[in-house]
This record gives structure tokens, C-alpha cells and sequence, in this order.
């Protein structure tokens, strides 16, 4: 858990970040959003101590970040920096091991782990183990640099922008990757983007900022529904009506009963059974689960849970 | 590529060739000489002469690198960053001072010989060498040190994992611009007596023997050229190794 308390930081005579204070439970993902120059950084870059803030705390489980060595605090905190910054002079291995190793783990230990991570990344161990950074694409570096702040296992993620320069389909790959390990260890991540439907799709919570200011921190479905200020309804944009559609799976609505053409799975978004709806001029859907017939979603369910809640 | 190799290979072999056996070059320095002067240099080895030189230039460059790396370390750490301004202006004042006159300054306390050539070579390479660490240290992509600050490594594990190979390549350019001004410099020792290639040039330049002063001359720079190039090779191969091609500059 990650509590966060009325953190500030002053640069000079401005305030960058503003008395923010939230609270992130163990396992969930917080995804903090914002236009350029908001603070989103340097709000992430004081829960390790790469920005010493102004005023105000961090705590980690209880315990005040100050705590322990940065050092030590840092090697327990995964983090990929925004732009990657890999070490250029280290292979792709060295780079994704460097946390392991200042931990002390075993050769053998690292290896297995640099290859299990490259694989997890789409990333052929054999071919770009040996590799130096400057000879991989962009989004291969930004993939490799996510490699590297999961290497040790690390219960909190913080990631700044991980995804920005990966192509639409690697980008939805990496982020079903995120929330799988993020499920599988419970790793508690905070991440920054600027993209809305990124934070949607990932967040458990949304961390609203600008200015400074925190203005909303909320669950999707309620960032949605209730926006606080008109700044956070412009972030979410025109929308929302598929918005809201796609935060809930299609499980979620199956009703008993039969429809023509071709099924949709179980594990879909609402929102893409209603496109599929839309495209096909069908009424309902059938529903399919490990490749069993479950029974139907229909398009008028979907447009009522498209409709603002009240 | 090739061409330039066989160039230098075929310079190292000449050198290498006079400095084994002068005499078999007599007949090339013949034509400079007048009234029966000696066509080689005939007060002492010229072999000799030329090891002592490198060992003077390699000594003083030794001294001055670790001495200007050490400081340009110290003073880009967070405790010595108000010694940088002093630190700068000292080793600006090595190399305002012309070399001939920390030679004349040094002689009163140190003597004749060696020691004042190696006290002026050395205030001599330590600028260029600790403006290059400066520059390396310094100029390393921000993304970098925060990511290794980011990963949780000490300070000491910043320098030596990441800080110093990155910057090496910069470093070695400084080592290389003080070892070839060392190496002309050198030559100079010889008016107070150190035992460098300079006692050939002032035995040619005392006795108007053009072929004495053509010999100190072309060893030297031939000695420089060969330096120059095979530390600018290791840098290349540095460079690249560090997977930083664009950041090679001089
Ligand atoms: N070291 C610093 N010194 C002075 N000002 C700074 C410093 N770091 C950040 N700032 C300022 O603080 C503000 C917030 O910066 P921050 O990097 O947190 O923004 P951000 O929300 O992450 O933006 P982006 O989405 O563009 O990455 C900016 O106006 C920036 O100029
Ligand atoms: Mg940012």
C-alpha cells in the first residue's frame, strides 16, 4: 500500500505538485493522468526519492519512505523512467538484470529471469539478449525498459508513459501483459499516461492531475459518471457513453436465449459487442466461453449500460 | 581504411628501422650536412634517447590523468561541487604558464635533470585531460543517471557502472590531446638537461647541422602521428563499444 500525504514540491516560486494526497491499495493500479506539465512525473519520481519533496510523506506499508536508504527503497520499487533510459553500453541482458544483480541474485538466477522476461515481451531471447540497446526499435528499447523494472519481482511498479511508443497492437498486448503480472503478484503499480482510455482500460483507480492539483481520484466507472470538474470531463472527452461500455466484459450481461451469427467471447468489452451489434445489424449476439455457447447479449442491455448511470 | 594502415605501418616500420640502425639512413641525411659533419647523431643512442622521451611523456601522462580524473571526479559529486570553479581556475593556471617558464621556475627548486620536465609536463596535460573528464561526466543523457539512480545504485555504483564507461571514451580524448602536447613539449626539457629527443635538435641547431635537427624533428613527429592515431583508434573502438556512435566527439 501506498499512502501518499499532502506531498508538495516547489521548484523555485512555482509549485509543480500541490499538497496531493491519495492513497493506492495493495494491488491495484493507479493510473495518474494529465496534460503536459502537470506534475504527473514528479508526483511518481517522490514516491522513490528521485524528487525529494517540499513537504508532506510517503508511506510504503506503513513505513515513512525516508526512512530506509534511497537505495534501498529504490531496488525494492520497480521503475521504468519515462523515455526508457537504458544504458547504452550495457546488452539488453545487463540492462534488464541490473536490479537483480545489485541484489546480489545468483548468474544462473538472473539469466533465467532476463529470458523469461524477453519472452514475456515478445522478444526472442536468443536474438536480443546479446543485443545492444541502440540496435533495437523504439518500442523494442520501451518494452525492454518495462523488462527491467519488473526484473526483481518488485511489489510496487511505478512506469511513466511505459507504452507511449508502442504500435496499437503491441501496446494492447503489453498492457493485458501489465494486468496479468499485475494480478498474478499483486504488484501494486502507479502509472502515468496521457491517454484516457489507456487509464481506463488499466486503472483501478484514476488519479486526475493539473496544475499541480489533484483534482479527482476515483474509480473509472465513477471518473466517468460523476466527473468532478469540467477539466476532468473535457480529459474524458465526448465519449463516454463507450467509455462506460468499456469497462465492463461481456459475462457480465449474458442473458439465456439464442441469436444468429457469429459469437462473441465471454471475455470481450461491452463496448466491443456493441460495435459488433452496430456492424452487423443484429438485435443479439451469441456468447461464447472456452468455446461453449452460454447464451446471448442483446444490443438494447448494451445501450442501457451505455447511458449515465443515476 | 587500408591505405591509411599501410601508411601508418610503413611509418612505424621507418621508425622503428632508424632508431635500430641510424647508419643505414646515413645516405638520406648525406646531402644536408657540410664540411664533413656527422650525418647521425653521434652524442649518444638515439634508441636511448627516444625510450627515455616516452618514459618522461608516459610518466607525466600517467600522473596528470590519474591526478585530472580524480579531481573531475571529486568535483562532480554532490559534496565537491563547490570546488569546481577553483578546481577549473587551477588547472586553467597549468596551462597558461608557458612551459619554458615553469621549466626555468622549476629548476631553482628541483635541479637540473628530469624532475623539472616532469613537473611541467605534468601541470602541462592536466587541463585538457580534466576538461574532457568534466565534459564526460557531465554531458551523460539525463535519462541515463536517472535510471541508474531509479534501479537503486549507489553513488560509487553510478561511477564506476555507468558514469565512467560512458564517459571513458571522452576521457581518452583528453589523455590523447596531453600526450601528444607532452610529446612536443618534452623536447624542450633538454635545455635543462633531461634526456629527451630535444639534445638532438640543439646539437643540430648549436652546430648548424641541419641533418641533426631533421632527425629530432621526425622522430618526434613520427612518435606523435603513431600516438595520436593508435589513441584515437582505441576511442573509436571505445565508442562504438559503448553503443553511443553519436556521442564521439573530440
Ligand atoms: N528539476 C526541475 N526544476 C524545475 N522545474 C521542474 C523540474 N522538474 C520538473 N519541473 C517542472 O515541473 C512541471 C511538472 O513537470 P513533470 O515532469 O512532473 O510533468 P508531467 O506531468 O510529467 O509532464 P509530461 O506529461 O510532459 O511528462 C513542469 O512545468 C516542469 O517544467
Ligand atoms: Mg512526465
Amino acid at each position: 500500500m501506498i499512502e501518499i500525504q499532502e506531498l508538495t514540491k516547489v521548484y523555485g516560486e512555482t509549485t509543480v505538485v500541490d499538497r496531493v494526497s491519495l492513497t493506492i491499495g495493495a494491488g491495484e493500479l493507479c493510473a495518474i493522468v494529465g496534460t503536459s506539465g502537470s506534475g504527473k512525473t514528479t508526483l511518481m519520481r517522490m514516491v522513490n526519492r528521485l524528487v525529494e519533496p517540499t513537504a508532506g510523506k510517503v508511506l510504503i506499508d506503513g513505513q515513512d519512505t525516508r526512512d530506509v536508504p534511497a537505495y534501498e527503497l529504490r531496488r525494492r520499487i520497480g521503475y521504468a523512467i519515462q523515455g526508457h533510459g537504458l544504458f547504452p553500453h550495457r546488452t539488453v541482458g545487463q540492462n534488464i538484470g541490473t536490479v537483480p544483480h545489485l541484489l546480489g541474485w545468483e548468474k544462473s538466477r538472473i539469466t533465467k529471469r532476463v529470458d523469461e522476461l524477453l519472452s514475456l515481451f515478445q522478444l526472442d531471447p536468443a536474438q536480443f539478449r546479446d543485443r545492444m540497446p541502440n540496435e533495437l526499435s523504439g518500442g523494442q528499447q520501451q518494452r525492454v525498459g518495462v523488462a527491467r523494472a519488473l526484473a526483481a519481482e518488485p511489489n510496487i511498479l511505478l512506469m511513466d508513459e511505459p507504452f507511449g511508443a508502442l504500435d496499437p497492437v503491441i501496446r494492447s498486448k503489453a498492457q493485458d501483459d501489465l494486468l496479468a503480472i499485475q494480478k498474478r503478484f499483486n504488484t501494486t503499480v502507479v502509472l502515468v499516461t496521457h491517454d484516457m482510455e489507456e487509464a481506463i482500460h488499466l486503472g483501478s483507480r484514476i488519479a486526475v492531475m493539473d496544475g499541480g492539483k489533484l483534482l479527482q481520484y476515483a474509480t473509472p466507472q465513477e471518473i466517468i459518471a460523476n466527473p468532478a470538474t469540467d477539466f476532468v470531463a473535457e480529459l474524458i472527452g465526448g465519449d463516454r457513453p463507450f467509455r462506460m461500455l468499456s469497462l465492463a466484459k461481456v459475462l457480465s450481461l449474458v442473458e439465456p436465449g439464442e441469436a444468429a451469427g457469429d459469437p462473441i467471447s465471454a471475455g470481450a468489452s461491452l463496448r466491443e459487442a456493441y460495435a459488433e451489434c452496430l456492424w452487423s445489424g443484429r438485435e443479439a449476439l451469441p456468447v461464447i466461453e472456452d468455446g461453449k455457447l452460454i447464451g446471448r447479449i442483446s444490443r438494447n442491455d448494451l445501450a442501457r449500460c451505455a447511458a449515465r448511470p443515476s | 581504411m587500408s591505405i591509411g594502415l599501410v601508411i601508418r605501418l610503413l611509418v612505424l616500420a621507418l621508425l622503428v628501422g632508424f632508431l635500430v640502425s641510424p647508419e643505414s639512413f646515413a645516405f638520406v641525411f648525406e646531402p644536408l650536412t657540410k664540411n664533413n659533419q656527422p650525418v647521425i647523431y653521434n652524442q649518444g643512442s638515439l634508441l636511448d634517447l627516444t625510450l627515455n622521451h616516452l618514459l618522461i611523456v608516459a610518466i607525466a601522462t600517467a600522473l596528470a590523468t590519474t591526478v585530472a580524473v580524480g579531481l573531475a571526479i571529486l568535483v562532480t559529486r554532490p559534496f565537491g561541487a563547490e570546488f569546481l570553479p577553483l578546481s577549473r581556475s587551477l588547472a586553467n593556471v597549468g596551462q597558461t604558464f608557458p612551459p619554458v617558464a615553469v621549466l626555468a621556475l622549476a629548476v631553482p627548486m628541483l635541479g637540473f635533470g628530469t624532475a623539472p620536465t616532469l613537473v611541467a609536463l605534468f601541470l602541462y596535460g592536466l587541463l585538457p585531460i580534466f576538461e574532457n573528464t568534466l565534459t564526460g561526466l557531465t554531458g551523460l543523457p539525463p535519462t541515463v543517471t536517472e535510471a541508474a539512480r531509479g534501479m537503486g545504485m549507489t553513488g560509487g555504483q553510478r561511477l564506476v557502472r555507468v558514469e565512467l564507461p560512458l564517459a571513458l571514451p571522452v576521457i581518452l580524448a583528453g589523455v590523447r590531446l596531453s600526450t601528444v602536447i607532452s610529446l612536443a613539449t618534452a623536447t624542450i626539457g633538454s635545455t635543462v638537461a633531461a634526456r629527451t629527443l630535444g639534445e638532438v635538435i640543439i646539437a643540430g641547431l648549436l652546430s648548424s647541422n641541419t641533418a641533426f635537427v631533421l632527425q629530432g624533428g621526425l622522430i618526434v613527429g613520427a612518435l606523435a602521428v603513431l600516438i595520436y592515431d593508435g589513441l584515437s583508434a582505441i576511442e573509436r573502438a571505445l565508442t562504438r563499444r559503448t553503443g553511443q556512435g553519436a556521442r564521439a566527439n573530440a
